[in-house]
C-alpha cells in the first residue's frame, strides 16, 4: 500500500500543465440554436468561456462567425478544438492565438464620471489610447476604445481612479492578416 | 423518363407526413419502432396507408429507442423511432443518450405542436430540440415543409456516417399537414459542411506499422468502433492479429469483433476484464487502440495506465484521440479503412515482429492466463450465476444466437462467460449503462432476425425497468428469451456497498419482487423457473425449444460478487481475484471510494 493519492480520469493526468488563454474563430451555419449548441458544448464539458461574440457574417452563405476566448491546459484546448470541429454545424475552426497572423480586437464603451482635474486627466488618457468621446455631460464622458483586450484592460484600470462608472465590452473579434480567408 | 417527366416527378406534391414515409422508404427503412400521440397522428395516418413500412408498437417510448438500438447494432443499419411530442419525446431521451454514448446510428422522429403554438406551453409541448441538443449527434426542428426532404435525408447521412449516433427530427403538426415537393436522397442539397474523414493519414499509418514491427510486447486493444466499421473490419482485425502474432483484447462494446475461440484472444479488458488482458495492457510496450476510447472503466488509474507503452490510437472521432490518454500516433479514420492500409503497409514492407520477443511475451501471457481468473466453484444445489451463464452458453453456442443484456453484475458475467465468434451478436449498454436496455433491445434484434435465438441476459432489478415490452414481444410473436439471474438484489450496487460502504445495504434489496413465472403467464408468454443446479440444463433447453417469448427466472446464489476486479483508483496490474476479496475495504482507500 502506498500513500500516493490515486489518480482518476477526474484528475486529468496533465493538470500540472499551465493553463493559457486561447481564442478560436468558428465559422458556423447560421441556423436556429447553433449558439446554444456551441455554448452547451462548453457548459457540458466544463470549459470556461472568457468571452464570446457572434453575428451573421455572410447572409448568402448562411454563416455566422463566433469568436470565443477560453482557457485551459494544452490538452483541454486540443479537446475544445476537436469538439468544435465535431459539431455538424461547424464549417471551420481556427486557433487564432497560435496563428502568428491572428489579429484580435475588442471594442469597449467606458463611462467615466468626474469634474476638475480628474476630468481633464481622463480626456488626456483617452487621447493617448486613441479613444473617442461619444457622449459627454458636464460631469461625465462615454469613451469608445478599440484594441487588443490587454489595451482595453489598461485603459479601464487607468480610468478607475478617475471616476470609472461603467464598462461595456464586445468581447474579442478576430481575423487573420494577409489575403487568406477562414 | 423524359426530362419533363423527371421535373414533374420531382415536383410531386405530398403532405409533410407523406414526405416522411416516402423519405424513410427511400432510405431503405423497413421497420420503425414507435408510439402514436396527438402531435404525430398525421404521420401515423400516412403509415396506415403504407404497407411496406413495418411499425412496431412499443409500450413506452424508451422501449422504442432501445429496440431501435438492438435493431441497429445487430444489423449495421440505422434504427428508426417515431414518437409524439412532450412526454413521447422526453421518454425517448434515455435511449437517445444511450445511442450517443455507444455510437449507434439512429433517427428519431418526434411530433411537435403546431408552429404557431410553439412557445405557448401548449398541451404536450416541450422544447424537444433544446432537451435533445446535448443528447444527439445533431437535431432539427422543421419549420417549413420545403426543408423536410432535405432534413430527413441529411439526418440519415449524419446518423450513419463518421462516428454514428442519434439524430432527432422534430416535426410540428402543421408541417406534417402542409403540402410540399418531395426530393429523393440524391436530389437534395445538404445544408451542412459535414464530411467526416474515413481514410487515415498514410504517413501516420506507416509510422504505426513500423512501431508495431518494433514491438516486443504488443497488444491490440479494440472497441465498438471495429464493429461499427462493418464485418470487413472484424476480418481485417483477425488478419492483423495473425500477421503480427499480437494478443487481442477488447472493450465491452467490442466483444465479437475478434473470435473468442482464437488463442490470441485475451478476453475483455477493464474493471471486470480478465487478469491476462489487464496485465498485458499494463505491461505492453506498443498498444494499438482501434475504435476504442479509453473509457474510465477500461483505463482505471490513468497515471498508471500502460506506463511503459507507446500508443497508436485509431478512431473515426478526432476528439476521442488524446481525450483521456495521450496517443503517440493518432490516426483519424474508419477502423476498417485504417486496418486495411496498415496491413497493406505491413505486407508491402515485409514487416514482422521479433520472434523471440513474441515467444517470451506469450510465455508471460500464458502464465497470467494460467491464473484462471474467472474460476468459481459450482458446489451444492444452488445455482451460481457464473454457472448459469456458462450453461446457457454451452447449450446455445451452436445456434444463431444474439445476446442482449441489462446493466450490472449479470452483464459483467455475461461478458466474461458468454463467448462470441462474430460481430453484431452482442448488444449491451456500455457507455450510459442503462438498466432496462436489454429487454427492448432484444425486441429490436428479434425483429431484424426473426429466426435467430435472441436472449436477454438480465437481472431481477434491471428487467423491471422495461418489463412492459414483453407485451410488444407477444403482440409481434417475437420469441425473445429473458434469462433473469435472480439474486433478489441490485447485485452490482450490493457488491459496491459490501466492498466500499461497510456492508451497509442501503435500498439495494429487491423487496416485493413479482413472481416472474406468473408475470410471464399474465403477459401471455412462457414462464420457467430454475432453482437447482441439476435442473438447469433441462430448463434452459425447455426455454430454447419454446417458440414463444419466455421469462426465465433463474434463482441464483444471492451474494456472489463479480470478480476479478480492478478496484477504483488502482492500476491494471493491481487486480484483485475472488479469493482476495475479503480485504477489499483495506485495498481501496478514501480517494478510490470517491470514484464511481
Amino acid at each position: 500500500m502506498t500513500d500516493v493519492q490515486p489518480a482518476s480520469v477526474y484528475d486529468l493526468a496533465h493538470e500540472d500543465e499551465p493553463e493559457s488563454l486561447a481564442t478560436y474563430a468558428v465559422l458556423v451555419d447560421n441556423e436556429p440554436g447553433v449558439l446554444h449548441r456551441l455554448v452547451g458544448l462548453f457548459a457540458a464539458r466544463g470549459y470556461n468561456i472568457e468571452s464570446l461574440t457572434v453575428a451573421e457574417t455572410d447572409r448568402r452563405a448562411h454563416t455566422s462567425r463566433v469568436t470565443i476566448v477560453t482557457r485551459g491546459t494544452p490538452q483541454v484546448l486540443a479537446q475544445i478544438e476537436a469538439q468544435l470541429q465535431k459539431m455538424v454545424s461547424t464549417r471551420h475552426v481556427q486557433d487564432v492565438t497560435r496563428d502568428p497572423n491572428g489579429l484580435e480586437r475588442e471594442l469597449a464603451l467606458v463611462k467615466v464620471r468626474g469634474v476638475g482635474g480628474d476630468r481633464v486627466e481622463a480626456l488626456r488618457v483617452s487621447d493617448i489610447f486613441r479613444a473617442r468621446v461619444i457622449d459627454t455631460t458636464a460631469e461625465s464622458f462615454v469613451f469608445e476604445v478599440t484594441g487588443a483586450p490587454s489595451k482595453i484592460d489598461s485603459f479601464v484600470e487607468l480610468m478607475r481612479p478617475l471616476g470609472l462608472v461603467e464598462v461595456s465590452r464586445t468581447g474579442v473579434l478576430s481575423i487573420q492578416r494577409g489575403v487568406e480567408a477562414l | 423518363m423524359t426530362a419533363h417527366q423527371t421535373i414533374e416527378a420531382q415536383q410531386e406534391t405530398l403532405s409533410g407526413a407523406e414526405i416522411v414515409v416516402r423519405a424513410l422508404l427511400d432510405q431503405g427503412v423497413d421497420t420503425l419502432f414507435g408510439y402514436p400521440g396527438g402531435a404525430v397522428l398525421p404521420i401515423y395516418d400516412a403509415l396506415f396507408q403504407e404497407p411496406k413500412l413495418k411499425h412496431v408498437l412499443v409500450r413506452h417510448e424508451q422501449g422504442a429507442t432501445h429496440a431501435a438500438e438492438g435493431y441497429a447494432r445487430s444489423t449495421g443499419k440505422p434504427g428508426v423511432v417515431l414518437v409524439t411530442s412532450g412526454p413521447g419525446a422526453t421518454n425517448a431521451v434515455t435511449g437517445i443518450v444511450d445511442a450517443l454514448m455507444d455510437s449507434i446510428p439512429m433517427v428519431v422522429i418526434t411530433g411537435q405542436v403546431a408552429t404557431h403554438l410553439i412557445g405557448t406551453d401548449a398541451f404536450q409541448e416541450c422544447d424537444t430540440i433544446g432537451i435533445t441538443r446535448p443528447c444527439t449527434k445533431h437535431n432539427y426542428l422543421v419549420k417549413d415543409v420545403a426543408d423536410l426532404p432535405r432534413i430527413i435525408h441529411e439526418a440519415f447521412h449524419i446518423a450513419t456516417s463518421g462516428r454514428p449516433g442519434p439524430v432527432v427530427i422534430d416535426i410540428p403538426k402543421d408541417v406534417q399537414f402542409a403540402k410540399g415537393a418531395y426530393q429523393g436522397p440524391t436530389e437534395v442539397k445538404h445544408a451542412h459542411n459535414y464530411s467526416p474523414r474515413t481514410k487515415g493519414d498514410p504517413a501516420r499509418i506507416a509510422e504505426a506499422a513500423a512501431l508495431l514491427a518494433s514491438a516486443r510486447r504488443p497488444i491490440l486493444y479494440t472497441g465498438g468502433g471495429v464493429i461499427n466499421a462493418g464485418p470487413r473490419a472484424s476480418e481485417l482485425l483477425r488478419e492483423l492479429a495473425e500477421l503480427t502474432g499480437a494478443p487481442v483484447t477488447s472493450t465491452l462494446m467490442g466483444l465479437g469483433a475478434f473470435p473468442a475461440s482464437d488463442s490470441k484472444w485475451l478476453g475483455m479488458v477493464g474493471m471486470h476484464g480478465s487478469f491476462e488482458a489487464n496485465n498485458a495492457m499494463h505491461d505492453c510496450d506498443v498498444m494499438i487502440a482501434v475504435g476504442s476510447r479509453f473509457d474510465d472503466r477500461v483505463t482505471g488509474r490513468l497515471d498508471a495506465f500502460a506506463p511503459t507503452s507507446r500508443k497508436v490510437h485509431i478512431d473515426i472521432d478526432a476528439s476521442s484521440i488524446g481525450k483521456n490518454v495521450r496517443a503517440d500516433i493518432g490516426i483519424v479514420g474508419d477502423a476498417g479503412s485504417v486496418l486495411e492500409d496498415l496491413i497493406a503497409v505491413w505486407k508491402q514492407r515485409n514487416l514482422a515482429t521479433d520472434k523471440a520477443a513474441m515467444a517470451e511475451w506469450w510465455r508471460q501471457i500464458e502464465e497470467w492466463r494460467a491464473r484462471d481468473c474467472f474460476r468459481y466453484r459450482q458446489d451444492g444445489e444452488f445455482i451460481k450465476p457464473q454457472y448459469a451463464i456458462e450453461r446457457l452458453y454451452e447449450l446455445t453456442k451452436d445456434r444463431e444466437v444474439y445476446v442482449t443484456t441489462e446493466v450490472g453484475q449479470h452483464q459483467m458475467w455475461a461478458a466474461q462467460f458468454f463467448h462470441f465468434q462474430k460481430p453484431n451478436r452482442w448488444m449491451t449498454s456500455g457507455g450510459l449503462g442503462t438498466m432496462g436496455y436489454g429487454l427492448p433491445a432484444a425486441v429490436g434484434v428479434q425483429i431484424a432476425h426473426p429466426d435467430a435465438l435472441v436472449v436477454d441476459i438480465a437481472g431481477d432489478a434491471s428487467v423491471q425497468m422495461t418489463m412492459q415490452e414483453m407485451s410488444t414481444a407477444v403482440q409481434y410473436g417475437l420469441p425473445i428469451k429473458i434469462f433473469i439471474l435472480n439474486n433478489e438484489w441490485m447485485g452490482m450496487v450490493r457488491q459496491w456497498q459490501q466492498l466500499l460502504h461497510g456492508e451497509r445495504y442501503s435500498h439495494s434489496y429487491s423487496a416485493s419482487l413479482p413472481d416472474f413465472v406468473k408475470m410471464a403467464e399474465a403477459f401471455g408468454c412462457v414462464g420457467i423457473r430454475a432453482e437447482r443446479a441439476d435442473e438447469l440444463d433441462a430448463k434452459i433447453l425447455e426455454m430454447i425449444n419454446s417458440d414463444k417469448p419466455v421469462i426465465f427466472d433463474c434463482r441464483v446464489t444471492k451474494e456472489e460478487n463479480c470478480f476479478p476486479m480492478i478496484p477504483s483508483g488502482k492500476a491494471h496490474n493491481e487486480m484483485i481475484m475472488a479469493e482476495e476479496a475479503r480485504d477489499l475495504g483495506t485495498i481501496i482507500d478514501d480517494a478510490g471510494k470517491r470514484l464511481v
